[in-house]
């Protein structure tokens, strides 16, 4: 843990551009400034990854830390800043992690196999309800930041591969590999070392998008059943 | 005869590309094992070519800065996606998307091209309907459409307000399956720094692993670059941060022509600036202005009382209101193609109507949707005279449901109700329809190298429609550069493996090296977001919304200067092997110093106003369409490629002449 | 199936499928208990039917028993593992601020109803055991052989204010274990309904009634005898 100080900070500044302010000053000073991910800036890439005060991307709600405000902070506090914590997301650099365990989980089921020849059958053939497609959306939604697996107590990745599960069971198009993909991406998910779901519900309240713990529950119902079946 | 040739084929536009299909060279499955192709970028454009590259059975590699593919900055695209689908039967039609585009551009795009990408617009829906992109539908359950700038259809399909990240996604999801195959082995927290040329081809590429920072050597029988665009350029824009131009500039450094620098896409819509420490701007979907109308106080003394806050927005009755677009485009209103809008904004500003502190807004207005919405609702729910407080609350559910992501951003940012007071709104940097010059099969000057996305000079012309960049990133991911480069690569079959322990490699690598080892030790005085922001500074006000010859030419020496001081003075701690993002950031600002100078030389050269260029020296005089911009066709109907010669201020200019056949050049009338 | 139980999701069903188990029995428990308030005669013809009845002493019991010991076991496993998902602990963690205490302290209150167990084993199953299976007494009658001894053996119990006291504290964190566990369990399952205000309001409803049943129970016997 280091100490900085850092001035000249305006309430309308995102937590982001505070670090730039702070790096700036650090240059300046011949010091090395502090790494972190980042890149959008918008709320959307999911790159930017701080546990500030304890929390994933810090004492707002439904923001990401690039959308993190310094007017959320009063004058003269002193900021934890620490990086996500977790077996699978080991640190790269002061407060860069590895998420490839995200990626790894999707390569092992995170599609449907349809061949990107566009000679697909046309969009409106078969018709969703407004209700399962809005759903799916709302589960598509995940940027992939990892804060469910910051905030939980077991750092348990079930929120986002529940997503990532519910998106495609949901929809029809994603029904027909529905049982390989749930046991595949959940075999990758144990074996990169996430803890287990332990139903805390601190993943929801701390998702940037607001990811729902249904998806977890959908999830486990996939699983059940898929084993069931196999 | 020009050096350039677009290679378009001959025969009638709507079915040159289905002839050409026919005609072109495959390569046979078994002998595609034996080719790898490079893919450098992985948004839409690069992250559907990879996994359709794979998918076909070449070796792909895939390089990212991002920790992930599905980072890329086509993630933050919000609207939509235009497609030809003729959905909502308005009549819309293959030929029409292919009118609007190129009206839209200002005739300054390539007519084959474009009829190509309004061609194949359709299948990128199906394509990503089947890939289970959650596409808003509505309550029969069939895809929904809305409608965007310059246009007079709802072509637009959504997902939200998060279009591009669906799309991403799904792009990302077939790059998963070719992952899993082993078809793709992407390269994720890597940088392209420096291509490699073996007998005048493209043949592989040096890359920085920015976690460790060794230099990789790469090689390939093509390699593609789907790096996006140079909007950082100006610093304060609505790319990411990392965002960069380097990957183009150093093929264009290595013979690939650079076309069109100076056409810059402002978007209206964007949340103003707050202060100096901004690090960028953040857009709002253009599609608020569906339902937003956009307006400044018609009285000076108004916007005065605003400023000071002794008056809010919402205290001036309608006629105190001026309504510009609505007053000077009847005809298309707020829904002006976005560098008209852009203008309008900076015009009514600039006579000093700008709504905040900082004089650069306009408010964009919701307050007369949610009335109509809610009247609408009050209807539908058979509710009989309802109050104004139970029509808003209708309203603005309606609009909650349309844009509530928007609004929540807003909110979050400007700490400001969007739902009860105006939103206010200032044009900012957003896409830049300049790029690397490729031919009909989306090749460079360089063989076997080829450029897609928004990283090429593109289908655009001289401005970009709403909902179009999706469009052409997928299309010349998914379904024309597959295509054309098995034409390249089928001569390709004998050649084997390509080996990097080559003095075309040896030489690569040590330039990169040495570059890298002279920042490090150079131990200057300035941080690289000093010189970044200043050059900004140059772009804004000098090659902005508005040009004109003498700023142009004060841009392009006062960027050779700051580009001077740059080297002399640059500071880069840490060591090179480690991850460095002060590193990362100042090989990319150079570039940047590079390429801002070829900017304004093009933007001289340019003397004429179209799209997003506009040229204070070139506008209407009189009539029904005074003070609009004036586009020149009898001197400027061309593409400006530009050919490097090692300093920007002498880069050669090549000409590619632009046919119309088709279409009618006509001024771009939205009145 | 192979393998679903090894898999963190199978793990999850299986906590909670042993902890449906647990809480219909605690339900059966509670009910016979207190009928020992309302009819000290019910109470002992209900106890020696279930102490006597085959049924329950053959199949019941060692399912219970390997309930409890499951549920305990994988408890601590599924608890070790999570530790072992987050190496390097946090400086500062604001728990509070998105999650429950009783969610996030599970296993303390787990263990204190473990401890509970020990002391509940000593006090009543070990001594019917031994009365039942070692001595051979099968008749459930008081040494005097005046009427039956279950409910003079509950009463007697709760003489101690030491002993009444422990069974408080022991109710009090298993309705804190409850609070999070009934819902939590249902959530495991994948019961949609979990998210319904319904089913989380009879959750909390049981993790309270049921704990503080017990607690009137035990000090009904301690003022009253």
């Amino acid at each position: 843990m280091v100490d900085y100080k850092v001035t000249d900070i305006s309430e309308h500044m995102s937590f982001l551009e505070m670090m730039d302010v702070l790096n700036e000053q650090l240059v300046n000073q011949g010091e090395e400034p502090v790494a972190f991910d980042h890149d959008c800036r918008e709320g959307i890439c999911g790159m930017c990854s701080m546990y500030i005060n304890g929390e994933a991307h810090g004492p707002d709600r439904g923001v990401t830390t690039c959308q993190l405000h310094m007017r959320m902070f009063k004058d003269g506090d002193t900021i934890t800043i620490e990086p996500f914590r977790a077996k699978a997301f080991p640190v790269i650099k002061d407060l860069v992690v590895d998420r490839s365990s995200f990626d790894r989980i999707q390569h092992a089921g995170g599609y449907i196999s349809v061949n990107t020849s566009g000679n697909t059958q046309d969009a409106n053939a078969i018709p969703i309800s407004k209700y399962a497609a809005d759903e799916a959306m709302d589960a598509a939604t995940c940027i992939g930041c990892g804060a469910c697996v910051a905030s939980c107590k077991n750092a348990s990745a079930m929120l986002f591969v529940g997503a990532k599960v519910s998106q495609y069971a949901l929809l029809p198009q994603g029904r027909i590999e529905a049982v390989d993909r749930v046991k595949n991406m959940v075999a990758q998910m144990d074996l990169e070392g996430f803890g287990n779901c332990t139903n805390t519900g601190a993943c929801e309240i701390e998702c940037p998008k607001g990811i729902s713990l249904e998806n977890i529950a959908r999830m486990n119902r996939e699983y059940l059943s898929a084993n069931i079946k196999d | 005869m020009s050096v350039l040739d677009s290679k378009v084929p001959k025969g009638p536009l709507k079915t040159k590309w289905t002839d050409y299909k026919d005609h072109i060279n495959l390569v046979n499955p078994a002998n595609k094992r034996n080719i790898d192709v490079i893919v450098v970028g992985t948004g839409l454009a690069g992250g559907s070519a990879a996994a359709t590259l794979a998918e076909l059975g070449y070796n792909v590699k895939t390089f990212c800065y991002q920790d992930s593919p599905r980072r890329a900055h086509s993630i933050a695209a919000q609207g939509g996606i235009n497609a030809a689908k003729n959905y909502q039967g308005d009549g819309d039609s293959v030929y029409r998307l292919f009118y609007d585009t190129v009206k839209g551009g200002d005739y300054r795009s390539r007519e084959a091209n474009v009829y190509r990408l309004a061609e194949v617009s359709a299948n990128i829906i199906d394509q990503c309907v089947a890939q289970g992109v959650p596409f808003a539908r509505d309550y029969g359950g069939l895809l929904d459409n809305r409608s965007f700038g310059g246009v007079l259809v709802s072509r637009t399909f959504y997902a939200k307000g998060q279009t591009g990240q669906q799309l991403l996604l799904g792009a990302y999801s077939a790059m998963n399956r070719q992952i899993a195959r082993g078809k793709i082995v992407p390269y994720n927290r890597h940088e392209m720094l420096d291509v490699v040329k073996v007998d005048g081809k493209a043949r592989g590429i040096i890359a920085r692993n920015l976690v460790t920072g060794e230099l990789e050597r790469h090689s390939a029988h093509a390699v593609v670059i789907a790096s996006g665009g140079y909007g950082n350029l100006y610093f304060l824009s609505t790319n990411a941060m990392g965002s960069n131009a380097t990957a183009a500039w150093k093929i264009h450094k290595k013979g690939a022509f650079f076309a069109n620098p100076c056409y810059t896409q402002i978007h209206p819509t964007c949340i103003p600036r707050s202060g100096d420490y901004q690090s960028k701007l953040t857009l709002m979907s253009e599609s608020l202005r569906n339902d937003g109308r956009i307006w400044v106080p018609k009285n000076i003394e108004d916007v005065k009382a605003i400023r000071e806050g002794r008056k809010k927005p919402t205290d001036l009755s309608e006629d105190e209101r001026d309504y510009y677009l609505e007053r000077r485009y009847p005809a298309f209103g707020n829904l002006v193609p976005r560098d008209v809008a852009s203008r309008a904004a900076k015009e009514r500003c600039d006579a000093g109507y700008g709504v905040n502190a900082t004089g650069e807004a306009v408010y964009l207005d919701f307050a007369s949707a949610i009335e109509r919405y809610g009247k609408e609702q009050a209807k539908i729910h058979n509710i009989q005279n309802p109050s104004a407080a139970k029509i808003y609350e209708l309203g603005k559910a309606i609009i909650e449901a349309k844009y509530g992501n928007l609004f929540q951003m807003y909110e979050k940012i400007v700490d400001e109700n969007p739902y009860e007071t105006p939103m206010m709104i200032y044009p900012a940097v957003h896409y830049t329809m300049g790029g690397i010059w490729v031919d009909y099969n989306l090749m460079t000057t360089i063989p076997g190298c080829y450029a897609i996305g928004e990283a090429n000079f593109s289908d655009h012309g001289a401005n970009r429609l709403g909902a179009s960049a999706l469009m052409q990133g997928l299309a010349d991911g998914y379904f024309v550069l597959p295509y054309t480069i098995g034409d390249y690569l089928s001569n390709e079959i004998r050649t084997g493996k390509i080996p990097t322990d080559t003095p075309e490699f040896d030489e690569a690598e040590k330039s990169v090296q040495d570059k890298i080892d002279f920042f490090i030790s150079n131990n200057g005085k300035h941080s690289v977001d000093y010189y970044h922001k200043k050059l900004g500074k140059i772009m804004w006000d000098k090659c902005g919304m508005s040009r004109n010859a003498q700023g142009l030419k004060e841009a392009a020496s006062e960027i050779k200067e700051l580009r001077e001081d740059f080297y002399k003075n640059v500071s880069v701690p840490g060591t090179a092997n480690e991850l460095n993002s002060e590193l990362e950031k100042a090989g990319r600002v150079a570039d940047f110093l590079e390429l801002g100078e070829l900017f304004a030389k093009d933007a001289l050269l340019r003397e004429e106003s179209c799209g997003g260029h506009f040229r204070e020296e070139s506008v209407e005089l009189e009539g029904e369409q005074k003070g609009e911009a004036k586009r020149n066709d009898a001197e400027f109907a061309y593409v400006a490629a530009w050919e490097y010669k090692g300093e920007p201020s002498e880069a050669v200019l090549h000409k590619e002449q632009l046919e119309f056949n088709e279409i009618e050049l006509k001024q771009r009338s939205y009145k | 199936m192979s393998g679903f139980f090894k898999s963190s999701i199978g793990r999850k069903y299986a906590m909670a499928l042993s902890a449906f188990f647990l809480m219909i029995f605690l339900l059966q428990h509670f009910a016979i208990n207190m009928l020992s308030v309302f009819s000290p005669e019910a109470f002992n013809e209900t106890s020696h039917f279930m102490g006597t009845f085959w049924a329950v002493q053959y199949l019941l019991q060692p399912v219970l028993i390997f309930g409890v010991i499951y549920h305990f076991v994988m408890g601590f496993i599924l608890e070790a593992r999570n530790k072992g998902a987050r190496v390097s602990k946090y400086a500062k963690n604001n728990g509070a601020a998105n999650s429950s205490w009783m969610s996030r302290n599970m296993i303390y209150s787990g263990l204190a109803i473990l401890a509970f167990l020990v002391l509940h084993f000593i006090d009543f199953w070990i001594p019917e055991i031994n009365t039942k299976y070692i001595q051979g007494d099968m008749t459930g009658l008081l040494a005097d052989g005046e009427g039956f001894r279950y409910y003079e053996e509950l009463t007697h119990k709760f003489v101690s204010p030491l002993r009444v006291g422990a069974y408080v504290v022991a109710f009090i964190f298993l309705s804190l274990h409850l609070m999070h566990g009934f819902s939590s369990a249902f959530q495991s399952v994948g019961a949609t309904s979990m998210r319904k205000k319904k089913l989380q309001t009879f959750g909390k409803a049981y993790a309270v009634i049921i704990p503080l049943g017990f607690i009137i129970i035990a000090l009904y016997h301690h003022f009253n005898h």
